[in-house]
């Protein structure tokens, strides 16, 4: 199968997965998963329902532990860090889950402050911050409001200004579109744009639907015009113009089946990575 | 050959797994024992989370809140009625021996020791485990316990030590609470059924009590508020399988807790008897 060597050194890595196992009572979900994400990278994590996207994820959050091999994020291994430093540790990681996973009971507001309010920061240091962040996802009217008054659309861009609030190197986006309707779609993959080509974050994005991650490859947010525009290149070039490279890597049956640019996935001539194209 | 593009054709089959009598039990039993050893782990990580900082003081008292007062007008009403329909039943048998002074003293014995600590504990079961099971069981499907943890918040001390911590605060009161109105209940029930005077009552039924009484009473409200609290968590924070599973939890954690509060109850007794004897 085909599968791209990962060229830069390992001092340049933000998440490095290195035979990864992970297994459940019904059986092994993921079987040697490996692959390295560079930094300022997006790597679009495709597959079908159940073979592992979510719970790569996890474990790059620490939140699941792999039964065997190791998970390295941003230089240190956490596959083995004790949960007490782990809870530190993800302080410099964002996580947009699929459903938003907002806390129910909190406004918008304290939803998108919670990490915050967590470290007793100052009530008049907080308000800016979150206005600053609600505002880069056009919320800034909801910051009253409670999620179960949200849309679903608004609940994932809410999400993502959580993330976002400490300013993590790394964001991990969880089937950040899956339910949407194309428009709202859009609105989030401009989102996830702004977010890499403004802030420069690493991510690794998990979705079922392959024009998110032609979308991520093919267009860049200009800051300058403050339009998404066409991206010339891709890659290396783009590395070089500070644009972040877009990778692909489709997982099957608990292995990584695939892992390459935008390109070659548009152009193979496997069967079963044609289904993905069509 | 697939429906959609991405089914995959051609998947090996999996063999189905022999289902034996013995394979059944021997699962059931690790099942068990591996249910056990992670409810005493978290009851370990609580006990610590409780007597160690961060403290989360706004969600201590908002739990007290609703688990206290929340509870109060149920206990007061039970308590009431209760401590009446004591009166009621003892009071036409004492009356048969021309004893029935001796029902406030029956009364608050009965109450104090173990009527009181026992139904506050299943009443607020009843009502705070299966609401703390299902709160957290619908936060743990709808992954809010999981982006609490990515925001490196410990649930352990962010959701389980407040509610625990609040229900060993309030559970003691609210017995208090149902001991009083139990022992009100009776005096009204003896002044209009057993025609005994109100002081006479109370008179009897404080003179009937003494430490050990109310040291029993107020000790097992303690054990018992940790069972349920615990109970309601753990279920809550194991939940399976969904919203269905949000429902099979709040169930076991009501009937879980009960059983062990009941079960608590007996050897707390015993071990109670034998203090009140050597200490008192």
């Amino acid at each position: 199968m085909p599968s791209a060597a990962t060229s830069s050194s390992d001092a340049n890595l933000a998440i490095k997965f290195d035979r990864v196992h992970l297994g459940f009572e019904e059986g092994d979900i993921l079987r040697g998963v490996s692959f390295a994400v560079q930094e300022r990278e997006t790597l679009v994590l495709l597959g079908e329902t159940g073979t592992g996207k979510t719970l790569s994820l996890k474990l790059a959050a620490g939140l699941l532990r792999p039964s065997e091999g190791n998970i390295q994020v941003l230089g240190r291994d956490i596959s083995s860090m004790p949960e007490r430093d782990l809870l530190a540790f993800r302080r410099q990681i964002g996580f947009v889950f699929q459903e938003g996973a907002l806390f129910d009971s909190m406004t918008v507001g304290d939803n998108v402050a919670y990490r915050l309010l967590e470290d007793k920061m100052k009530d008049e240091e907080i308000e800016p911050r979150v206005r600053e962040v609600l505002r880069f996802v056009e919320l800034e009217h909801t910051i009253d409001l409670v999620p179960p008054e949200l849309s679903g659309g608004m609940r994932r861009r809410v999400s993502i200004a959580r993330a976002l609030i400490n300013q993590p190197p790394i964001v991990l986006y969880d089937s950040p579109t899956a339910g949407l309707d194309p428009v709202t779609s859009q609105t989030i993959i401009t989102l996830i744009l702004r977010l890499r080509d403004v802030y420069g974050v690493t991510a690794l994005l998990a979705t079922q639907r392959l024009q998110d991650g032609f979308a991520l490859a093919n267009f860049r947010f200009d800051a300058a015009t403050k339009r998404v525009v066409h991206n010339t290149s891709n890659g290396t070039a783009a590395a070089a113009d500070r644009i972040a490279a877009t990778r692909f890597l489709v997982l099957r049956e608990g292995g990584v089946y695939f892992e390459g640019e935008p390109e070659e996935l548009a152009e193979t001539k496997d069967e079963y990575l044609k289904r993905f194209l069509v | 050959m697939a429906d959609t593009p991405l089914q995959v054709a051609g998947r090996e089959e999996k063999a189905e797994p022999q289902i034996t009598v013995a394979g059944v039990l021997v699962n059931g039993l690790k099942g068990a024992v591996s249910n056990v050893q992670d409810y005493a782990i978290l009851c370990g990580r609580t006990l610590y989370a409780i007597v160690t900082p961060p403290f989360y003081i706004q969600d201590i008292l908002q739990q007290m809140d609703s688990i206290g007062a929340g509870s109060l007008p149920i206990i007061l009403l039970c308590g009431f009625f209760i401590g009446a329909v004591m009166v009621l039943q003892t009071g036409s048998q004492f009356t048969r021996f021309g004893q029935s002074s001796l029902t406030g003293d029956v009364v608050a014995i009965a109450l104090v020791r173990e009527l009181g600590p026992s139904l506050s504990g299943l009443l607020v079961t009843g009502r705070c485990a299966t609401g703390i099971a299902s709160e957290l069981g619908s936060m743990l499907v709808t992954e809010q316990v999981d982006a609490m943890r990515a925001m490196g918040t410990d649930p352990i001390r962010k959701l389980v030590a407040p509610r625990t911590i609040a229900t060993l605060l309030t559970l003691p009161l609210l017995t208090a609470m149902i001991d009083f109105t139990g022992l009100l209940g009776g005096c009204v029930a003896s002044v209009f059924s057993l025609r005994l005077s109100a002081i006479e009552f109370w008179r009897r039924a404080i003179d009937a009590l003494d430490f050990a009484d109310i040291m029993q009473g107020f000790t097992k409200p303690i054990f018992f508020a940790f069972i349920l609290a615990t109970i309601g968590c753990y279920k809550g924070l194991t939940v399976r399988g969904g919203t269905q599973g949000v429902g099979r939890a709040t169930t076991q954690a009501a009937v879980l807790s009960s059983v062990l509060i009941i079960v608590a109850d007996a050897f707390l007794t015993k071990v109670a008897l034998f203090l009140a004897d050597k200490l008192f």
